[in-house]
């Protein structure tokens, strides 16, 4: 039981990420896979943040009346991950746009198939 | 719930409703964080993630197509096989973890305890989060705001719109929504007070540059939305918006030139005033502008690089 309690943050990061993971590599969509990289990264921030958990512990913002603060360091790490995440989605993003003014499409096969027929 | 919404996100065709389901999961991580304490980071989710990765991803979808295509796969046995493999592999690495939440985790044995004991005699500031970003680990921070002013520039190259063009009149499409149009009038200039209060109070609460940067974009791009894109383009100029993009950064590469030249080490802001600490808030609040002005900048004109593109290309239609 306890184990299942301890550890069940992280599996669910695992299977979060193994979601993203089949995302990206199952599906066609470029649209698709930008959602599906995103929850990976997701997934990534959730694991960092559950190992800054202390129990019992405060947010760590000092005060007189807390004994015990949550990690710092890795909400640190994340916060500015989640912003660089939304500039490099928004490059993806902007990718995805002009691939479909030169190709007319956003799945990856019918872009295979036209750079083949070339 | 996060899961699930996972989930259903794989199995959708409509990608206007992954779209939407997007949003709710990063609404719903912010919930999470908060749970775990971590109420910087889930200012920041809720902002970037629920409000302007949504958009974003919406105006890519205006401009490209709004359902996936539906096909015969050739099979989706194989990565499944593969994610089913890797997933149980790193299931099998979590069993040697800590425990969530146990205070003897090798995480918590160092770097931390002596950020939570010293850093109020060091910087001076409640928010450790904030002291951590800005003045410990500043190169860290001046790093990733050249990331997001990269990414910004990327987003200029691939999508800019020349100039002539920019000027041609283009009607908001919400002219005639009456209610919205009042309702956001009202509503901006709090979004707006918001954020600067997060800017500028980062140091005592939950808060700072990013956050505010993101939640001052969100405010022109609520506008830029009812609006319409030239009435957006005249509260904040794309010319403008480009020289602040640079100005930020700047200005946090500038705190550490200064204190360069005022005898310290590159980003050690205790030479920046006669007494250490309050050279540590000057230091600091000069930083957090900076990166709230690149991040602002950055947001806005990707938003406006993504609208202008897809009224052209309507246009073009």
């Amino acid at each position: 039981m306890d184990t299942t309690l301890g550890l069940y943050n992280y599996w669910i990061v695992i299977f979060l990420m193994m979601v993203g993971f089949y995302v990206v590599i199952a599906q066609g969509n470029l649209i698709k896979k930008v959602v599906g990289l995103n929850i990976f990264q997701t997934s990534v921030f959730i694991l960092y943040i559950t190992m800054g958990k202390v129990s019992g512990g405060a947010a760590p913002i000092l005060d007189d009346s807390v004994t015990a603060y949550s990690n710092p360091l890795p909400h640190v790490l994340i916060l500015t991950a989640i912003v660089v995440g939304v500039a490099t989605t928004a490059l993806a993003l902007a990718l995805i746009v002009r691939i479909k003014e030169e190709y007319g499409s956003v799945e990856e096969d019918e872009i295979h198939d036209q750079d083949n027929s070339l | 719930m996060l899961a699930v919404t996972a989930l259903s996100v794989v199995f959708m065709r409509d990608l206007f409703a992954i779209v939407m389901l997007f949003g709710i999961y990063s609404l719903l991580s912010a919930g999470f964080f908060v749970t775990m304490e971590a109420v910087d980071v889930a200012l920041t989710e809720a902002a970037v993630g629920a409000g302007v990765t949504t958009v974003l991803m919406l105006g890519t979808l205006a401009m490209t197509v709004r359902k996936e295509k539906a096909r015969v796969k050739p099979s989706s046995l194989l990565p499944l096989a593969v994610v089913t493999i890797t997933g149980l592999v790193l299931i099998y690495g979590t069993l040697d973890m800590p425990y969530m939440g146990d205070p003897d985790a090798p995480v918590h044995q160092h770097v931390a305890p002596r950020y939570i004991e010293q850093s109020y005699e060091e910087v001076g500031m409640p928010n450790i989060v904030t002291s951590v970003l800005a003045s410990y680990r500043g190169f860290d921070t001046l790093g990733e705001v050249v990331v997001i002013f990269t990414a910004g520039l990327g987003v200029l190259t691939l999508l800019g719109v020349s100039g002539d063009r920019r000027h041609e009149k283009r009607p908001a499409v919400m002219e005639h929504h009456l209610v919205l149009k009042v309702i956001t009038k009202a509503l901006i200039p709090l979004i707006l007070l918001y954020a600067l209060y997060i800017q500028f109070h980062g140091d005592y609460g939950p808060g700072g540059g990013f956050q505010a940067g993101v939640i001052f974009g969100a405010a022109i791009i609520l506008y830029t939305i009812i609006f319409g894109l030239t009435k957006g383009e005249q509260v904040i100029t794309p010319l403008f918006l480009r020289y602040m993009m640079g100005a930020g950064v700047l200005i946090y590469g500038g705190t550490g030139v200064l204190s360069l030249l005022l005898g310290g080490n590159f980003l050690d802001y205790d030479v920046l005033a006669h007494d250490a600490l309050h050279g540590q808030h000057y230091g600091i609040l000069a930083v957090e502008f900076g990166v709230g002005v690149t991040v602002t900048a950055v947001m806005i004109s990707i938003f406006f690089n993504f609208t202008g593109r897809s009224t052209l290309s309507k246009d073009e239609e």
